[in-house]
């Protein structure tokens, strides 16, 4: 089949006539290639495929072979070996973020025991939550809104009527909310949370993706109790981590209620902040059981400001710059 | 004129007329000159030669007439009267100051459609002033890396490990208190086992083994007779006996640590163990059985 088409192209250029030779020897043994030829240079698309594939096949066996030998090593050596090396995850090559907080740093204790959620965390004030949505709300949102409610101890829904935020905000001051939640939506799903802490405190806006409401859960329990859950927050490691952790850690009150036996989870994984509701069982010391009752999503931060809700004059502590934070898959901000 | 009538014979009825809209029911007028947008012989304005409209630029309303006088000179055919008053009583008396001695239709139908434009002007203020639907653009090849990178990352959070894991952390430093009351000498015992465990060489836990078989059955004989308090007051017992029985005693210890590390790893399920020769798992079902009564109460 090579000769056939070696005869093919006879008449043409020298050029290429020692490309088609060597292509041609390929199959005889003790061939070489000119330094500088590369799989990418033959025109005929079937024959730079085989090439190709030709090339792969001969990586993978030097590949395979690689790993024969290291594993012949590895039981020769028995208990001598070295220790198997540690694959790369994406978790391990992160990029260091200078504002990780350090457990013991003094100035981070400091400022977050004088900042907005400080009131909450010495036990001044109980969590209050308004959860209301944006115009006309539809569908999975209302359910949504409802299943929230019933998550986060002392939260009430209202039915948003058009009015403007700006004037809620006010009221919800007066009645002493602590936190307002609008949830926005986009064809009757959610897809967007604010979270505003109300006496003056950060507005966080999220993106909410991916949402199961109670019914479509496999395997759930039965409807969460009135009792208090417990929280908890993985990896929120920076600075920003920490204040938007303390945002939802200030959701719900202070003393969660361990009869009850529920968990919330916040649970940050390379910026996606997945939310969870389950109930637990201690088997014994050495095993727990959870089921999961309750909605699940993820969030993802797109901006955090410093005062209530004011898109237009808010101070906007951090946005999410897509152009150059997503550029480096290793670098995150939570 | 009998030559206007010529015009809507042919245009309104038999022939092709270009402005014209048929649907089912009616036949619009799509000229923009038309008073109203119904086909009709007294407001189709080509085949009328005296005629006025209100035209709305901009928020501003313009009266537009058209006369006999002007029907040879298209360019100059319409005239564009502006309505300078903001007021609407005003801008009417306006219109009908010029529109004086004009046929009542027109009059009528001029002030009809300047009311309508007002009320709509005015609607679109207001909505101005209301809060307006932002529609943002989504990019699909974001939204799809962004679907992917979170997929990804849920795979590798492995959130129910993680979250079992923090709850048995909790467990361990007793932010529980004493609501759950598993034996905390089985505990420490099982522990120090792992701690022991990992010291020791493969080597040896063989010659443990090698010493126990001889001596099983004797041992968990033993066992069995004991009532159903919690291993530790046993374990005291066989503790506090005679040196003699030292190396007995540390067999039995070494293999009752084995049957708990081995048990604790949480490899044996629950009854299972049951199934196992050693009646040393007989005990440790008791303190399941409780265990689940009382949780079963508080729930």
């Amino acid at each position: 089949f090579f000769n056939k088409k070696k005869n093919k192209k006879a008449p043409m250029k020298d050029l290429k006539m020692e490309e088609e030779s060597s292509g041609v020897e390929k199959l005889e043994p003790g061939t070489t290639f000119p330094p500088t030829f590369s799989v990418s240079e033959i025109k005929n698309k079937q024959r730079r495929h085989q090439m190709f594939m030709k090339l792969k096949q001969e990586k993978r066996k030097q590949k395979m072979q690689l790993k024969k030998k290291r594993r012949k090593e590895r039981e020769a050596l028995g208990d001598k070996a070295p220790p198997k090396e540690v694959p790369k995850t994406i978790e391990n090559q992160r990029v260091f973020d200078e504002t990780t907080v350090d457990p013991e740093d003094e100035e981070i204790a400091f400022d977050e025991g004088t900042d907005e959620f400080s009131a909450y965390f010495n036990g001044l004030t109980n969590p209050k939550v308004l959860i209301t949505t944006s115009d006309r709300p539809r569908g999975r949102v209302v359910k949504f809104c409802e299943q929230l409610a019933t998550v986060i101890p002392n939260a009430h829904v209202y039915y948003r009527r058009g009015l403007a935020l700006k004037r809620i905000i006010p009221q919800c001051i007066a009645r002493d909310f602590t936190y307002l939640i609008v949830i926005n939506q986009d064809r009757q799903t959610p897809n967007g949370l604010v979270l505003c802490h109300l006496p003056d405190g950060p507005t966080a806006h999220f993106k909410v993706s991916s949402v199961r409401l109670q019914k479509e859960l496999k395997r759930r329990g039965k409807a969460p109790t009135e009792h208090s859950p417990e929280v908890i927050l993985n990896n929120f490691s920076t600075r920003l981590g920490h204040t938007i952790g303390r945002l939802f850690a200030a959701l719900f009150p202070q003393n969660p209620q361990f009869v009850g036996r529920q968990v919330a989870t916040f649970h940050n994984q390379r910026d996606f902040i997945f939310f969870r509701f389950h109930r637990y069982i201690f088997k014994n010391e050495k095993k727990v059981g959870i089921q999961e009752l309750g909605p699940r999503f993820t969030l993802k931060l797109r901006s955090l400001q410093k005062g209530t809700f004011d898109s237009k004059y808010g101070e906007f502590e951090w946005v999410l710059k897509r152009h150059e934070m997503d550029a480096c898959r290793r670098k995150f901000q939570l | 004129i009998c030559f206007l009538q010529v015009i809507w014979d042919i245009i309104g009825n038999k022939q092709f007329c270009s402005f014209k809209v048929k649907t089912k029911s009616q036949n619009f007028c799509r000229n923009e000159y038309s008073i109203t947008g119904v086909c009709n012989r007294s407001s189709c304005p080509l085949a009328n030669s005296q005629y006025a409209t209100i035209r709305e630029e901009k928020g501003q309303c313009f009266l537009y007439m058209k006369e006999i006088e002007r029907a040879a000179f298209p360019a100059r055919m319409w005239e564009k009267v502006r309505k300078l008053s903001k007021n609407y009583e005003k801008a009417l008396e306006q219109i009908d100051e010029n529109l004086i001695y004009w046929p009542r239709f027109l009059r009528h139908k001029c002030k009809q459609r300047f009311t309508k434009i007002t009320q709509y002007l005015i609607r679109m203020r207001k909505l101005v002033l209301k809060r307006q639907r932002k529609l943002v653009p989504l990019s699909r090849k974001v939204e799809s890396r962004e679907k992917r990178k979170e997929e990804k990352a849920l795979i590798a959070a492995q959130l129910d490990n993680a979250i079992e894991k923090e709850l048995l952390e909790r467990l361990k430093q007793g932010t529980y208190g004493d609501i759950y009351n598993f034996p905390v000498y089985a505990f420490d015992k099982a522990l120090e086992q792992q701690d022991a465990e990992s010291e020791s060489d493969a080597e040896e836990e063989e010659e443990e083994d090698d010493e126990d078989v001889g001596q099983r059955e004797f041992v968990a004989e033993d066992e069995v007779e004991e009532s159903d308090l919690s291993d530790f007051e046993d374990m005291n017992k066989l503790k506090t006996s005679s040196d003699e029985e030292e190396q007995d005693e540390s067999s039995e210890e070494e293999e009752e640590e084995e049957v708990q590390a081995s048990r604790s790893k949480g490899k044996s399920p629950a009854n299972g163990s049951l199934v196992r020769k050693k009646r040393a798992y007989v005990e440790i079902e008791y303190e399941q059985e409780t265990e689940s009564a009382s949780r079963r109460r508080t729930t």
